[in-house]
């Protein structure tokens, strides 16, 4: 029963909004702005860093990626013809960082080759990692058909190949393909898994296997291919020798990763003349886009403060004046015995009523723009059901606050004065 | 002449007493003295008319005894009890389930129809919206408008507004009927038919109190009250009974 006398209240509500439809939908129209603005910078911003967040988390955060890069003396310098380019990390670098720091876990190297190469008729140049097992703990992906690299693998420097899916792809390998002859350059590697793989990038570093073909044992690749890379850029050869492109760590907690990427850094300094490296690490990415996204939301909040707390004013303005317009209404029903009380609940359910509908439809546009964000440029867009409740709520909030005064104001009409009121 | 003995012992019961009744409205340093120390006794199911000149204090009577206003001084008993020092809550309870209202310029809300008018008694009352309904229907026919239930204020003439207004006034079955100039917005013929409701109401048992300056309409109601500078001047008609 108190159910339904509250839904024939919010009828009664609706009603007398409806007799001034364009004076309610202006007053609206700051809560609709509010909501809707709102709405939609929560789900583009969500759906932004939830971006961010799922692309740092393909890296591991963990995991420090140190990466080989010519320094900026080397650049200048290959434009010599004859000149052959030495930089990056070396074995004895991936050595010293596997044994020195206690806080790391486990560590990956990374060898880089490309070679034309074969699988039945199909021929093409393929990217290659020459790694160990412990790649596929630090990068992990499900397997799609055989196995992975193991340590016996390494140890026995076998000649096997594992594919990813976007090497295998290329190659038109499928499941069947395992056990197959892979030709790389002119060696010979027996096809042993299928690993699925990931591609995009997080921040400015790249993720691991992104445009990956294959894997192949380290020691395997050094022996048969060498450290010295000769490439064909316009016209010109390049010859450049790259022990390791990469090595990737894990570190046994959170906490240590940022300490342990100084200490990695100041070692390398120490054995590199020149800054043939970069150490990326993705938690300080994470963090990067955290902070970003905390921004984010304080602007967002300023701006639907602001915007809620003007349309609460007009929502308040309206509500006077619609007081004074009312005094007569007020007055008989005062005269007929309702209490005060009960007229500040009919001015205060209208209000809300007013407020909430603006947040409905303020929201229903905060969720059409990001629809159509996706649509148009195809940015993510996120809606949590957080994001949608919270702006409803305030809504009403707005509604309860910037209601009451006017509905005191009316519960405060004499009804001798309303009545005689024109 | 047993019967009537008991209905008019029963008529003989006091509804509204004042004792004193004082009503000052103080303008900066001037008073005005709307009721200067009135006594007088109301019975039940009595019909009154209040009369007097501009200014005598009539309106002023009526929205004391109406309970929508204050005494500044002086008593107030209804039905027994002395009310004047009751809080606003308790004053708009006993409106609600008491009294009824019926004024000249018929007060019905706009933006309600004929049906909804007549409810507004019944909704502050907490009734069902399907009770409601039925009775408004049924109040509706008593006063002739039961073909009008759906059409809003502005589309009744003024004797069918009025009409509605009587309606709502009865919808919470009041001891009291308040009417403030009931037929001052109506013509001659208009006016009586609403004076012959009123006195068909009063026939079923109603104490009814209206305000008026005109003889003729004064004349349909058992006492004649006649008011001046805030004083009872005289009482006609009450030897009666
Ligand atoms: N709210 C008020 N403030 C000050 N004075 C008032 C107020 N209400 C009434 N009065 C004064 O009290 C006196 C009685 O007023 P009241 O309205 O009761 O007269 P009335 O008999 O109803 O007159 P009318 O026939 O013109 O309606 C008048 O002098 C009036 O000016
Ligand atoms: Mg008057």
């Amino acid at each position: 029963m108190k159910q339904t006398r509250l839904m024939r209240n919010i009828y009664l509500g609706v009603e007398n909004l409806l007799l001034h439809k364009l004076r309610s939908f202006l007053t609206m129209l700051g809560i609709v702005f509010g909501v809707g603005s709102v709405v939609a910078m929560l789900s583009v911003g969500e759906g932004a860093s939830k971006e961010a967040l799922d692309q740092i988390r393909k890296l591991g955060s963990n995991n420090i990626i140190i990466s080989s890069v010519k320094s900026v003396e080397e650049e200048s310098a290959s434009n010599v013809r004859t000149h052959m380019s030495i930089y990056g990390l070396t074995y004895e670098d991936f050595r010293r960082i596997s044994e020195s720091f206690k806080d790391v876990q486990k560590t990956a190297p990374v060898k880089i080759i490309r070679k034309e190469s074969r699988l039945g008729e199909r021929m093409l140049e393929l990217r290659v990692v020459g790694t160990t097992a412990t790649w596929f703990e630090l990068v992990p992906r499900a397997v799609i058909a055989g196995r992975v690299l193991t340590a016996l693998d390494v140890e026995k420097n076998s000649p096997v190949a594992i594919l990813t899916e976007f090497g295998a792809r290329k190659l038109l390998a499928t499941e069947n393909t395992i056990g197959q002859t892979l030709q790389i350059g002119g060696d010979r590697f027996e096809i042993v898994g299928i690993v699925q793989s990931e591609s995009g990038e997080a921040g400015n570093i790249q993720i691991p296997d992104q445009q990956v073909d294959a894997y192949i044992p380290i020691e395997v690749a050094r022996k048969y291919f060498g450290d010295i890379f000769t490439r064909r850029s316009s016209g010109s050869f390049e010859r450049e020798k790259v022990e390791l492109h990469q090595v990737i760590l894990q570190i046994d907690s959170v906490d240590h990763v940022e300490p342990t990427a100084a200490a990695v850094e100041t070692m390398l300094e120490r054995f590199h003349d020149k800054k043939d490296y970069r150490i990326s690490v993705p938690l300080a990415l994470l963090r990067q886009a955290e902070a970003t996204k905390r921004r984010f939301n304080i602007v967002l909040g300023s701006i639907a403060g602001i915007s809620l707390l003007v349309g609460g004013i007009g929502i308040m303005n309206i509500m006077l004046a619609s007081v004074t317009e009312r005094t007569r209404e007020i007055g008989i029903r005062r005269a007929i015995g309702a209490k005060r009380r009960q007229i500040i609940y009919q001015f205060l359910i209208e209000t809300v009523v007013l407020s909430t509908t603006g947040g409905l439809i303020g929201l229903g546009l905060g969720v059409l723009i990001p629809f159509l964000i996706t649509i148009i440029s195809g940015m993510a867009t996120v809606l949590t059901l957080w994001g949608i409740l919270l702006p409803l709520l305030i809504s009403m909030m707005v509604g309860i606050l910037f209601g009451l005064y006017p509905a005191i104001h009316a519960a405060k009409v004499d009804p001798i004065v309303a009545l005689r009121h024109e | 002449m047993a019967d009537t003995s008991v209905q008019t012992d029963s008529r003989n019961h006091e509804m509204i007493r004042l004792v004193e009744a004082r009503k000052i409205y103080t303008m900066g340093r001037q008073e005005v003295r709307a009721l200067a120390g009135v006594t007088i006794t109301f019975l039940k199911g009595s019909f009154w008319a209040i009369m007097g000149p501009s200014g005598s204090g009539k309106s002023t009577m009526m929205n004391i005894l109406g309970c929508l206003d204050r005494l500044t001084d002086g008593q107030y008993y209804f039905d027994g009890r002395d009310i004047s020092t009751l809080g606003d809550d308790a004053l708009s309870e006993l409106r609600l389930r008491r009294l009824g209202f019926i004024f000249q310029s018929f007060n019905l809300i706009p933006q309600l129809t004929v049906q909804k008018n007549i409810e507004l008694p019944l909704y502050y009352l907490g009734w069902e919206d399907e009770d409601s309904a039925a009775r408004a229907r049924v109040l509706a026919e008593e006063v002739g408008l039961a073909d009008r239930l759906q059409h809003r204020p502005t589309e009744l003439s003024g004797g069918q507004m009025q009409r509605v207004a009587i309606a709502r006034a009865l919808a919470n079955d009041p001891q009291i009927i308040f009417a403030d100039e009931p037929t001052g917005n109506l013509d001659t013929k208009t006016g009586l038919q609403i004076l012959e409701l009123l006195q068909k109401l009063h026939g079923e048992g109603k104490t009814i109190i209206m305000v008026t300056h005109e003889p003729d309409i004064a004349s349909y109601a058992q006492i004649q009250l006649h008011m001046r500078d805030g004083l009872v001047e005289r009482i006609d008609g009450q030897e009666g009974l």
